[in-house]
């Protein structure tokens, strides 16, 4: 198959499943011109490696030169970066053709693609159902057969969660571990760009090609890059896998407990031994995570006022302007967020909450440590507390944010973390977590690998 | 710690944001059942427990911060449509009285 071949494949499929704002609203914007003309090069050129040719989508909070970044916001709307982020480029210069940016949750704020501006994403397994978020756009793209890989970004689970919820797969690396240039900042010390793949070799692929230090990101790390796709998936001999009892609280739903115990039961049949630890402050992980989040972001979005990007609306002087195009720009759980995040930031607040919040995040991330310094070589969770939820049916921001509740710790302990399907419950999928110490992707990569060919058909159905 | 009305718009005055005087008041009730939840961390012992953040995790390096600055990949005026005199011009407020002018 060629390239050109391969990209009119994605637009057929992308046209059939309907990927359009009629429809799933998968793209937010659509390349087919530039993607047939980039095609056409490659088909002209020495194969680069695994990538050549193959079609892949971009969440809108990463930068691209070719395509507007408008983050899901109307303050961006339209809105072309002079730059590209690292990430794209890497993946660009792999031999991939970036074919469309895709819906998402505001400025990546939310956990089920109901928070864009430019309306709802639905979930392709069921379109009255949500895709989940804040990455919605990406995971449908890949849950529809229109890309095999694509990208998104995580602050407190906004890859694993959609991927449970699609039925892809779905990986956070090690905080650090992808360069962040270019990707639109919503929590500095949380956000990290992810990606979405059909299968697990899928998005070990993608994650090769844009891991590594970048001069760009001085927060990017220095640490070697292994082969993940080349990891053995023979079995799992020797390797210690957790089962944290927060992570199986009493009232999980009984069918997502089930799915969980039948992949576990998979792990100890590949040789793993599973063995019952706790993270006990993981039972605080949203709490923490809802200050810390919306404060970065308080600070973060501060930039968006009207003189250096996109919407502009005149006001009474520079305050007023500033106030009128913030007002009219963002939408209401974006402005949530802000002022949740002034507030824990503001004078009389910070000890009590934001202070409050990082000192239980460092135990949240001891307990992780603890764990691994232990002989525990991965954890094994849900990735969700229930499958995709209907459309319309979580009115309550906080209700909403328990989406993210088994997800958010690895963000705020910076480890690694990946969601693959595990098995459906009313022909919704459910996902499966592995956990992973730092830089430890290629081990869990190599686990997930052979839960799913373990799992065989058993994981998508 | 409850939110008042006041909060809302002192906050909103910290952070740019134009709230109507509905708008608040909704905050005020939002603010306060997501802030309600949050009370569980004041029970938490943290004595002696140093503050996270990216830089106290081991997965996040920083350089040092020391000079001289990174230079940069492009010019300065690269990043902007208009510059004068190492500035970069941006839109005039269309309420100063020379808003007409270009710039």
């Amino acid at each position: 198959m060629t390239a050109a071949d391969a990209v009119r494949a994605a637009f057929r499929r992308a046209d059939d499943a309907g990927a359009d704002a009629s429809a799933l609203n998968i793209f937010l914007y659509e390349d087919r011109d530039g993607a047939l003309a980039r095609a056409a090069a490659l088909d002209g050129e020495p194969r680069r490696g695994p990538l050549h040719g193959v079609p892949v989508a971009l969440k809108d909070n990463i930068a691209t030169t070719s395509l507007p970044t408008s983050c899901g916001s109307r303050i961006l709307e339209g809105y072309v970066s002079p730059f590209e982020a690292t990430a794209a480029r890497r993946l660009r210069e792999a031999g991939a053709i970036v074919i469309a940016k895709t819906n998402m949750d505001e400025f990546a704020m939310g956990s089920s693609t109901e928070h864009s501006a430019y309306g709802v994403t639905r979930n392709p397994l069921a379109p009255d159902r949500v895709p989940g978020g804040s990455s919605g756009g990406s995971a449908a793209a890949v849950a529809a057969g229109i890309v095999p890989i694509a990208l998104g970004s995580e602050t407190g689970g906004s890859v694993r969660q959609p991927a449970a919820f699609c039925g892809v797969v779905g990986v956070k690396p090690t905080y650090g571990r992808v360069s962040r240039y270019g990707l639109v900042a919503f929590a500095s010390s949380l956000d990290q760009i992810g990606v979405f793949g059909r299968t697990v070799d899928d998005a070990a692929t993608g994650l090769q090609a844009i891991a590594g230090p970048d001069p760009l990101d001085s927060t990017s790390a220095r640490e070697p890059v292994p082969d993940y796709v080349a990891g053995s998936a023979d079995g799992l001999r020797g390797v210690v896998i957790g089962k944290p009892a927060e992570y199986f609280p009493g009232d999980l739903d009984a069918r997502v407990r089930d799915r969980c115990d039948a992949a576990l039961d998979a792990l100890a049949r590949l040789g793993a031994e599973v063995r019952d630890v706790s993270l006990p402050h993981s039972r605080l992980a949203i709490e923490v995570y809802y200050i810390i989040a919306p404060a970065e972001a308080s600070s973060n979005l501060a930039r968006f006022d009207g003189v250096r990007y996109g919407l502009r609306l005149e006001g009474d002087g520079l305050r007023g302007m500033y106030e009128a195009t913030r007002s009219a720009g963002f939408g209401a759980e974006v402005t949530r967020r802000i002022l949740l995040g002034t507030y824990v930031l503001s004078a009389g607040y910070y000890d009590a909450y934001y202070r409050k919040a990082q000192q239980v995040r460092a135990l949240i991330a001891r307990d992780f440590g603890s764990v691994f310094g232990a002989g525990v070589d991965l954890l094994f969770t849900p990735t969700t507390p229930t499958p995709a939820f209907s459309i319309g049916s979580k009115s309550d921001p906080y209700e909403m944010y328990l989406s993210d509740v088994f997800t958010c710790t690895a963000n705020l302990a910076g480890v690694p973390a990946l969601s693959l399907p595990i098995g459906r419950v009313d022909g919704l999928p459910v996902g499966g977590q592995l956990i992973a110490p730092h830089f430890r992707e290629r081990e869990m990569f190599a686990a997930a690998r052979a839960l799913e060919r373990a799992l065989g058909d058993e994981a998508h159905r | 710690m409850a939110v008042t009305l006041d909060d809302v718009r002192h906050i909103a005055t910290l952070a740019r944001l134009g709230v109507s005087e509905e708008r608040a008041r909704a905050l005020v009730a939002e603010l306060n059942t997501i802030l309600a939840h949050m009370d569980v961390l004041s029970r938490v012992e943290t004595t002696g427990v140093e503050p996270a953040g990216a830089a106290g995790l081991a997965a996040a390096p920083l350089r040092d911060d020391a000079g001289p600055a990174i230079p940069l990949e492009r010019s300065r005026e690269a990043f902007a449509p208009a510059m004068r005199d190492g500035f970069f011009l941006v839109p005039r407020l269309a309420t100063h009285d020379d808003a007409a002018e270009e710039s």
